[in-house]
């Protein structure tokens, strides 16, 4: 899973700079092969081939060259998600940025894709991703998390694993308590 | 005019002070701030050591001696609560 | 009342853990503050003057007796022995230790009590009518709903990191104590002609910098999509709701930005969406949590009762409490006491862990071991029967709780303001004081009459200065306390907005003005006309000649 392109900053730079970065490890729960995907940002050139992942402005573009063993879109905190709709089927991941944790909107564009558009590719959670969201990530459909370097991987695991009962029905398999009460 | 740093106790969120060698909970035993910077990063360096949060700069007058804020919210965090004498600092130091 | 059953329970006990756990990872260094202060503010430990404050959230107002011994116990054991009753119908804790927090939530969840999502931008407690489940008229007992609505709240995934925080309130009948309209959604609980039970939801009301009342939204929801229509507001407004500004991140702000009308447009589109994902509780659960709402073993009374009117006629101070504090229930032969925490010259709201516990008993004894917590920041005992009142009065005085003034002048809310707020511009608590020991005289204030006074520290509001009748904001004018007045406020029904007056005043002549206000209000009232309503009529004209001359 190397990420070549990523650049290597602290959380505090980077959310300065208004950037999302990342850096640490990728915790994913999905059975299909990962890809080696290279980020493209800005303007920067699409390369000849390979798993790419773009901007949501050059998305159309690039699934128009089909030249790609696979393509990814990056949705910034200010994307719609819903803009993905026509796009999706040909799409292997969505990586949805958080500039920093306390921007939620990431969340509601995870259950878009999934509860209403349908999504089964990978959802992504890059940037600002800290251990005590990534309960709240997997719920509204996230099955990849990229963790913020300063997380550590048993604190992850740990928070992944803590509740075992939800209140509410989200985009995940998880009953709520209501449903497991009658029965 | 002269100033002192404050903050909080992490653990117990008490009103604390420099004194210079630590943090004290009484502003009487402050000491006086003589370089700014230095006072800032010296409060950066105690919450990076996890003994306090929200360390910041308050001015002072000399009261027999003594520093003592002017402002009346730090004040209020010197003594207590002014309608209710009997808690806090004002009762206790 | 509500009890937990397994589920309940063993989310809250998760809760405990993970707070303990996060805790020690500040403690040791895991987690930075920056990253610490969301965590621990979702578990309502705030960072105060003095020290942290906690938070502990009433749902919807309701305390057992032992729920209310157990706040008593955590004034005593944890904090300075007494606690603050908020406008929120929470309780807060202003002396608390960020190491015992993981234990006071361990002592709060062994009878069902949190602090969860008592401060963040997340769902904030959800109140209702302290009077729910004993007054008259009630379409339906409206702390069903709200239990739905605690539920779905609780730790929800998508709604946890909003623009700001959120708050919901509901009523179920025509009179509103729950101040709907000021919040950022409101929900009327009603009944069809066919009589099935629905709603009508408001939203974008709010208090703070930017006052506005609630737009209506949806005039009808019917109750099985309860949950779907509000999830389809809140992930409306997570996405459009500001982020750039903190003080235009409220969802009234973004309705006022984009109108009620294409606010609607988006939340009708987007609950289409919502729909087919059902997410709506079923109406087998919302009658699970019903039975816990039926009312209580009421006896079957007759009244007048005599040993009640005996009482009555015999001891005139009672009398007055009674004429006061106390309101008619549904069943006859009982009443609605009102227990006030404003004796004259008091802090607003505060109760010390004695007095907690007196009243807990009282409400085992007299009450079906039920006490209420009002916006209001009185406590409420809802069931007592007419034979027992001059028994509870009696034990109220001697715990210093029975004044006489529910809705009267010194019936003040004052926010804690500068005695311990970290935001506060000046302080709210003395000038409360001032004011109630201006008007101690209580006849004078049964001549007044209903008046409420509110009083916030600084512009967020939390005093709801601007729903009073008159209402008292305290700036900072140049590192002086200074007060700014406003007139015409209503946090009822009747909703609306107080003005400013004119130029604030020193804590010494706010008093004064407050005075001269009322003064003008004798002066010129007509027959049954309460401060608010000659207000209304007259406008603020002669009250601004009153009081600047
Ligand atoms: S209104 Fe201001 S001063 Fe009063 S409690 Fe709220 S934030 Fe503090």
């Amino acid at each position: 899973m190397a990420r070549v392109e990523i650049k290597r900053k602290s959380a505090e730079e980077a959310t300065a700079a208004g950037e999302i970065v990342s850096g640490g490890i990728t915790l994913r729960f999905r059975d299909d092969a990962d890809h080696d995907w290279r980020h493209v940002e800005g303007d920067a050139d699409l390369p000849d081939g390979g798993a790419v992942v773009v901007p949501l402005a050059r998305l159309a573009e690039t699934l128009d060259l089909n030249r790609f063993a696979a393509v990814g879109v990056r949705l910034a905190p200010a994307d719609d998600a819903r803009a993905l709709a026509p796009y999706l089927t040909r799409l292997a991941l969505v990586e949805i940025g958080f500039l920093t944790f306390r921007d939620g909107r990431g969340y509601s564009a995870a259950r878009i894709l999934r509860d209403d558009l349908k999504f089964s590719g990978e959802i992504r959670a890059v940037g600002q991703v800290l251990a005590d969201q990534l309960f709240f990530m997997v719920r509204c459909g996230f099955d990849a998390l990229e963790l913020d370097p300063s997380v550590r991987e048993e604190t992850a695991l740990r928070e992944l694993e803590r509740f075992q009962l939800v209140y509410q029905k989200a985009a995940d398999a998880r009953a709520p308590v209501w449903a497991v009460r009658g029965g | 005019m002269s100033q002192i740093i404050t903050a909080n106790d992490l653990p117990t969120g008490d009103v604390v002070y420099w004194t210079g060698a630590g943090w004290t909970r009484d502003a009487r035993e402050a000491a006086l701030v003589t370089d700014t910077a230095a006072a800032e990063a010296l409060g950066k360096a105690e919450v990076k050591a996890r003994r306090v949060i929200d360390p910041y700069l308050i001015d002072i007058e000399l009261v027999d001696g003594k520093p003592w804020p002017t402002r009346y919210r730090e004040i209020v965090r010197a003594s207590g609560p002014s309608v209710r004498t009997d808690l806090g600092k004002q009762a206790e130091l | 009342m509500y009890q937990y059953d397994s589920f309940d329970a063993a989310i809250v006990q998760t809760r405990v853990e993970q707070f303990r756990d996060q805790v020690a990872r500040r403690l040791s260094g895991e987690l930075s503050e920056e990253q610490f202060r969301p965590l621990r503010l979702m578990n309502g430990f705030y960072l105060q003057l003095h020290a942290y404050m906690l938070r502990v959230a009433v749902p919807y107002g309701t305390l057992s007796s032992t729920q209310l011994r157990a706040l008593a116990h955590i004034a005593r054991k944890y904090d300075k022995g007494y606690g603050h009753f908020t406008t929120r119908q929470n309780i807060q804790y202003n002396w608390i230790r960020l190491e015992d927090g993981p234990d006071i939530l361990a002592d709060l969840a062994a009878v069902e009590m949190h602090a969860i999502q008592t401060s963040g931008n997340c769902i904030r407690n959800i109140t209702t009518d302290q009077f729910a489940g004993a007054v008259a008229g009630e379409v339906v007992d409206p702390r069903i709903w709200s239990e739905v609505l605690r539920q779905w709240s609780t730790f929800h995934p998508e709604f946890s990191f909003l623009p700001r925080k959120f708050k919901i309130a509901v009523t179920a009948t025509e009179q509103d104590r729950a101040a709907v309209q000021w919040h950022d959604i409101g929900i009327e609980i009603l009944k069809n002609a066919a009589g099935e039970i629905g709603f009508k939801v408001l939203a974008g009301g709010g208090m703070g910098r930017t006052p506005i009342i609630a737009k209506v939204v949806r005039e009808w929801l019917p109750a099985e999509h309860f949950l779907s229509y509000i999830e389809a507001i809140m992930r409306v407004y997570n996405r459009y709701g500001r982020r750039d500004n903190i003080y235009k991140a409220r969802i009234k702000i973004l309705v006022h930005e984009i109108g009620i009308e294409k606010f609607r447009e988006e939340v009708e589109a987007e609950w289409q969406q919502v729909l087919p994902t059902h997410i709506d509780v079923p109406a087998a659960e919302v009658a699970r949590i019903a039975a816990y709402f039926t009312p209580p073993a009421f006896e079957t009374i007759v009244p007048p009762v005599a040993a009640h009117e005996a009482a009555l006629k015999a001891d005139p101070a009672f009398a007055h409490w009674v004429a006061r504090n106390v309101v008619a229930h549904k069943v006859p032969g009982y009443a609605i006491a009102t227990i006030s925490l404003k004796p004259v010259g008091g802090i607003p709201g505060d109760a010390s862990a004695d007095q907690m516990d007196a009243i807990a008993d009282l409400a085992d004894q007299y009450s079906f071991g039920d006490v209420r917590v009002t916006h209001e920041q009185n406590l409420v005992l809802p069931h007592v029967r007419l034979a027992d009142l001059h028994a509870v009065w009696r034990k109220l005085v001697e715990i210093e709780v029975a004044t006489p003034n529910a809705g009267l002048v010194s019936d003040i809310i004052a926010c804690p303001g500068l005695d311990y707020c970290t935001l506060a511009n000046a302080r709210s608590i003395p000038i409360a004081q001032d004011i109630a020991n201006r008007f101690a005289d209580l006849e004078r204030q049964r001549d007044i009459g209903e008046l409420k006074i509110k009083i916030s520290g600084c512009i967020n509001a939390c005093g709801h200065h601007h729903a009073g009748h008159i209402g008292i904001l305290g700036v900072d004018r140049k590192g002086v306390e200074n007060y700014q007045i406003s007139l015409g406020g209503s946090g009822a029904e009747d909703a609306s907005l107080g003005e400013l007056i004119g130029p604030g005043f020193n804590d010494a002549g706010v008093v004064d003005a407050v005075e001269k206000l009322i003064e003008k209000y004798r002066a010129i009232r007509q027959e049954g006309e309460r401060f608010l309503d000659t207000y209304r009529r007259v406008g603020a004209q002669p009250f601004k000649e009153a009081v600047y001359g």
